[in-house]
């Protein structure tokens, strides 16, 4: 049985000029201690599909199909219930630190107020669990600084204390939002290495979402491509890098400037625009873009359908030319 | 002591460069908090003693991560902040001194495109406007149908319809608005652009519709490039030589093969080997160079050599002495005492 398994998950938001189709009829699973990249561009609907599933759309937002955690159905829970699980069994941390560390209270505070909440312990206790988790994930005299505010850490080690913090609970599942896009390089190679060997020492799975090619290849060890709110290709690591079967997967490949490629020519891009959410076209999303669109591709949307052993793709082509 | 990094120019010292920078330095000062005043204000040295060199048709990529002082650097060549220290000579002629009127003449030809496209357009300009800007304020001598059709045409060339000139930029994507950007800075036919990360708010699939414009903008005006990016694939595309910065400070410059497959400064090195690469088998089986802690505050910069702190290499004598930029070869220079 999977860790977590997505079936049939539909995404919309309400805005007053229209309906945004953000996510549209998505299903995956995730398993136990595996990573599973998810890649697409802003607007793919990579980040929806895990604020659905984790309760945490905007208030103008609704999901529908299901998710199934640890064979517990989670979709649609009240908060009351989902917050025995949020922090516990499944994590999320963010791009950006600072959306989940509260500016006006103490990393003491906001650390051992988890594990006194979720796990009955008491403040010493939870104290020293919450410090040896600053150990771990590296931050230097974790018990000097434990009793510091968010303000008074660099960007790297704000991601280090978020990610310390997720951990906290010793989840089976870490959702990771680009955890990586606003670090720099040098700490981005040291936040991925990091998630890395935590992943494998609590033998956990990991979600991880960005639009960073780069950062898939080291980390993933499967990979759903998405755009226009769907899953466009499926596919391990491998697999997806040697041989794409999306004209979409292939595009990304060929449109990311490799730091180990001396060319100087023009750069391969995708023309055109990424779509308009609120106006999906009714066949392939990708069709006006492709350069392989054939006029079934403009009118029939294509199903994500399984290829071989582990990989699926929704496009109409048999094969990529 | 070693001449100036003047790698392009070395053989032929006579000719002036487009533009030559010589001990550029940028000094912000800092209000000191606290109830008692510090006695010596303190100062956050942004850009502190940079040279470079740029020839005509050529490109400067600049990389360093945040807080290295790459866009303060495009700033102080503009004159769009005071400079603190130095020089800048534009062809032969040196406009560091000059007054903001004195300026005119050569700003426009010295040209920015900006990082995030939307908020760098007049949402309430139409784009036919915000691209005849440049030229109501350094050609009004032109009749205004004159500015209409070269506002047209400019459209055209970097591939935004022209019938879209009263649209305004909110009816934009993100490619788009950067297209406009880049012909708000092409109208004047300047000589100079410096791209300050022009490409990092897009995603990847337009990053290259942008590089390749900006690519054959250069050809057909044999334009002189700037490209200021922390993504150091992007640069390696686009330059003909790469300087790399560190806290306000030049570690490498050095033509863009020998930056790329032959690095010799320790923070080039590391700087490249943490650049994740689009391909599985090389990436998990790579060993990388992991940079320890953060950058130090550049309020109070490490002694002597600014990296020593983070270097795998670093000794005694880095906390001691600065190193020089050094002469590798005559188109490679770095700053490390163990070069």
């Amino acid at each position: 049985m999977p860790l977590l398994d997505v079936n049939g998950l539909v995404t919309r938001f309400d805005t007053h000029d229209g309906e945004v189709r953000a996510v549209n009829d998505i299903s995956f699973s995730v398993h136990e201690g595996e990573c599973l990249g998810i890649v697409g561009e802003s607007g793919s609907g990579k980040t929806q599909v895990f604020m659905s599933i984790m309760g945490l759309l905007a208030k103008n937002g609704r999901a529908r199909g299901s998710a199934v955690f640890m064979g517990r159905p989670i979709l649609g829970l009240p908060a009351a219930e989902l917050n025995t699980l949020r922090g516990v069994h499944f994590s999320m941390i963010f791009q950006d630190p600072m959306t989940s560390l509260n500016p006006y209270l103490k990393v003491s505070r906001q650390m051992t107020e988890v594990l006194m909440e979720h796990q009955g312990m008491g403040r010493k206790k939870a104290s020293k669990r919450a410090i040896d988790m600053l150990n771990l994930v590296g931050i230097p005299e974790a018990e000097k600084r434990f009793d510091m505010y968010p303000h008074e850490f660099s960007g790297g080690m704000r991601q280090r204390v978020m990610i310390a913090m997720a951990l906290l609970c010793r989840p089976k599942l870490l959702i990771a939002d680009e955890p990586t896009t606003a670090l720099d390089v040098t700490v981005q190679a040291q936040i991925l290495e990091l998630i890395q060997r935590l992943g494998k020492e609590f033998n956990m799975a990991t979600a991880l979402i960005t639009h960073d090619l780069g950062v898939i290849a080291g980390l993933a060890d499967r990979v759903l491509v998405m755009y226009g709110g769907r899953i466009v290709e499926e596919a391990p690591v491998n697999d997806l890098f040697k041989d794409p079967r999306h004209p979409y997967s292939r595009g990304l490949l060929n449109a990311m400037p490799r730091i180990d490629a001396a060319g100087h020519g023009a750069l391969s891009s995708i023309p055109g625009t990424p779509p308009d959410l609120q106006a999906l076209p009714r066949g392939c999303a990708y069709a006006p873009r492709c350069p392989h669109a054939m006029e079934r591709c403009r009118h029939t949307l294509p199903e994500l359908t399984t290829i071989s052993h582990e990989r699926k793709k929704a496009c109409h082509l048999d094969q990529l030319p | 002591m070693p001449s100036r990094p003047t790698a392009v120019t070395d053989a032929n010292a006579e000719t002036a460069p487009l533009l030559r920078v010589r001990n550029l330095k940028v000094h912000f000062p800092v209000r000191s908090r606290g109830l008692w005043k510090n006695r010596t204000p303190l100062k956050v040295k942004a850009v502190d003693g940079i040279d470079l060199d740029l020839e005509q048709g050529e490109t400067l990529g600049i990389v360093g991560e945040s807080g290295c002082g790459k866009s303060t650097l495009a700033r102080g060549i503009l004159r769009l902040l005071p400079l603190t220290q130095g020089t800048v000579d534009w062809m032969g002629t040196p406009i560091s001194s000059l007054s903001s009127g004195q300026m005119t003449d050569y700003r426009r030809q010295m040209q920015i495109i900006f990082q995030d496209p939307l908020a760098s357009l007049d949402p309430r300009m139409t784009v036919g406007d915000i691209i005849a800007e440049p030229l109501t304020v350094h050609r009004p001598e032109m009749s205004k149908t004159e500015r209409k059709q070269a506002v047209a045409d400019m459209m055209d060339q970097v591939g935004l319809l022209p019938l879209m000139i009263n649209r305004y930029p909110h009816e934009f994507s993100g490619g788009q608005c950067q297209r406009i950007g880049v012909a708000r800075a092409m109208i004047l036919k300047p000589r100079l652009i410096i791209c300050d990360e022009p490409v990092s708010a897009l995603d990847v699939s337009i990053q290259g519709q942008i590089i390749n414009l900006i690519m054959a903008l250069q050809n057909t005006y044999r334009l002189s490039l700037m490209f200021i990016s922390h993504d150091l694939s992007v640069v390696r595309h686009i330059s003909h030589r790469i300087m790399v910065l560190y806290l306000g400070n030049t570690m490498e410059i050095a033509d863009r093969e020998s930056i790329y497959t032959d690095p010799k400064h320790p923070y080039t090195q590391a700087l490249i080997s943490a650049v994740p690469i689009p391909d599985p088998e090389i990436e998990k089986n790579k060993t990388r160079i992991v940079l320890k802690g953060d950058l130090p505050s550049p309020l109070e910069p490490p002694s002597g050599c600014v990296f020593r702190t983070r270097c795998p290499k670093a000794q005694e004598i880095c906390r001691h002495e600065k190193p020089r930029l050094e002469k590798i070869s005559p188109t490679h220079w770095s700053a490390c005492h163990f070069n």
